[in-house]
């Protein structure tokens, strides 16, 4: 049953057409998520008020089939890192152990009066660092293929749900490619919208400048929809575009020739899975087949794209996280003789050691001395990228890049050397450095079949250009 | 460019941490590893570039300045770790 409820224009025909309600399915997915549950994907599930919510939908359908919501049947799940009114949300994190959101974010509340079920609330690295879903409080999630592989991060959790069948589309957080690696990894659509096209009220922050709001998808139609009912601006969030809101979801099939660019040395990078390589410039040649002009370009600035954000994300980290201070919320250590000993024990004990590294590096390049040379510096190459990136969009309708160098890794292989695993994020970071669109879509499998995925990106606010053209595409 | 010992601890104070000596160590040699990648930006002729600081061209994006918020006093104080009816408990600041 489930292979057939794996888009939403089928959920929904099917429901139309009375095969399934949507009860019997939020019973299959909890079914499902019993049976994953080695896999460690979910914090916490949220049963009983799925199929209360699921029953309540269903009897309004029943009387009036026009009165449901346009997201009757979608079934998510949610990164621990989204609000949703008196449910908990903790990032991941021991420090936020117990917290209950006060409000909703408004992403989340869009879809919700849509008539969505969140189904339950989903693992993810702490506070959205980390690229394999290993730095979390609750353990690390495992990818639904290969053996004891990760899934990709942060939202890695988000990944699995949707790929062990456990919900329809999960929603994410990308601040350095975190939506769009782990769908590569688990051979899923990862949508990272235009910074600022989706109100980041109620995500919990790791750095302001680039978190966005992502979702984790089995089609590029299911990420067009839902981006449809949570882009738009918000009064509580002042970085969010007021630009309308485009119907992402009417989706074309067919694409007019595009101007693709794509650069060399992001293929020929020493980094690059030798698999990975062959299919990425298959791919390429194929949208030439298509009739699509595709040019490699050179790019100098690849290089300085992880250094310039780690010092960006880790400067914006440590101010953003110094919020966390055991006082009005939280884990408090106990074991204190004044207050300035509970912010040190509390924070030290509540956060992770990889949080501890990035604030800590954060702290540095934003101190008094090392601003200038670090901090400030990172902030040019930032302009500089952004401006040869948008140079390129005046020549080029679309950038085609690999998602990731290689295949999932194993659980534990990257644990030795942090700064190895931050070398990973080296094609997703671009878009979030710059502040455009990007969707992963996946490409294939590795003689191990371990999946992996082609990133296409665009100039900002063009999302609506960039669904058609990955929904053109004919991977068969 | 090296972190050693006494920039660490004077680091940790500013972010309000407390390693123990085992894991400051660890830390040490992990900064001054993120630091080596970090250093690859000296390459770049940066002195006449403008720091990028916002990623929209948006200039102050106001509302009416009317109270939304409907936080209750109760609710704010659910989440503390201690508290009274009032406020946020937290150990005896002056002595």
């Amino acid at each position: 049953m489930f292979m057939e409820n794996k888009n939403f224009t089928t959920v929904q025909s099917r429901l139309a057409a009375g095969e399934i309600n949507l009860t019997g399915l939020v019973t299959d997915y909890l079914t499902a998520i019993e049976e994953s549950k080695k896999l460690n994907i979910y914090v916490e599930v949220f049963a009983e008020e799925a199929l209360q919510r699921a029953k309540v939908l269903d009897e309004k359908f029943a009387k009036d089939p026009t009165s449901v919501g346009r997201l009757y049947g979608m079934v998510i799940s949610i990164k621990d890192v989204i609000c949703y009114k008196d449910h908990k949300v903790t990032g991941g994190s021991k420090i936020l152990t117990d917290f209950e959101s006060l409000y909703t974010a408004t992403a989340l509340q869009r879809l919700l009066d849509e008539d969505v079920i969140v189904i339950g609330r989903v693992n993810c690295d702490e506070f959205a660092m980390g690229s394999g879903n290993e730095n979390s409080f609750y353990g690390p999630t495992i990818n639904a293929v290969g053996e004891n592989r990760v899934p990709g991060g942060s939202s890695g959790a988000s990944a699995v749900s949707v790929q062990a069948n456990t919900c329809l589309a999960s929603l994410g957080s990308d601040t350095g490619g975190s939506v769009r690696q782990p769908a590569a990894f688990c051979g899923l659509v990862g949508l990272k919208p235009t910074y600022g096209r989706i109100s980041r009220y109620g995500l919990l922050a790791y750095a302001s400048s680039f978190d966005q709001i992502g979702t984790i998808t089995n089609t590029v139609a299911d990420a067009a929809l839902l981006l449809e009912i949570m882009a738009g601006p918000d009064a509580y969030d002042s970085t969010a575009s007021p630009r309308p809101v485009e119907k992402y979801s009417d989706l074309d099939t067919k694409a007019s020739p595009k101007k693709i660019a794509y650069f060399k040395s992001a293929l020929d990078h020493p980094s690059m899975d030798s698999e990975i390589r062959a299919a990425s410039l298959d791919f390429l040649e194929k949208l030439k087949k298509d009739g699509h002009e595709v040019s490699g370009l050179d790019f100098d600035l690849l290089d300085y794209l992880i250094p310039a954000y780690y010092v960006l994300t880790t400067a914006e980290a440590s101010t953003n996280l110094s919020r966390y201070d055991g006082v009005r919320y939280g884990y408090r250590s106990e074991d204190v003789n004044d207050l300035q000993e509970t912010y040190k024990k509390s924070r030290t004990e509540g956060f992770g050691k990889e949080v501890k590294r990035r604030i800590l590096l954060g702290t540095f390049v934003l101190s008094s001395g090392y601003y200038d040379a670090y901090y400030g510096k990172a902030q040019k190459v930032r302009r500089l990228i952004t401006e040869q990136t948008k140079e390129i969009f005046q020549s080029y309708d679309y950038m085609v890049m690999p998602v990731t160098p290689s295949v999932a890794w194993k659980i534990g292989d990257q644990s030795t050397d942090p700064v190895a695993a931050y070398l990973a994020d080296i094609y997703t970071v671009q878009a979030n450095m710059t502040g455009i669109p990007a969707i992963a879509l996946p490409l294939g499998k590795n003689k191990e079949n371990m999946p992996f995925g082609i990133q296409i990106m665009s100039d900002r606010h063009t999302e609506f250009s960039l669904l058609n053209f990955a929904n053109s595409i004919d991977f068969q | 460019m090296k972190i050693d010992n006494s920039l660490i601890l004077k680091l940790e104070n500013l972010a309000r941490l407390q390693l123990s000596g085992e894991e400051r160590a660890m830390m040490n040699s992990d900064l001054n590893k993120m630091l080596d990648l970090v250093s690859k930006m000296d390459e770049l002729e940066l002195d006449h570039i403008e720091p990028l600081v916002h990623l929209t061209d948006a200039v102050n994006v106001l509302r009416p300045d009317i109270i939304t918020e409907k936080t209750t006093r109760r609710d704010a104080l659910k989440n503390a770790p201690d508290h009274d009816e009032n406020g946020f408990l937290v150990p005896k600041v002056i002595k």
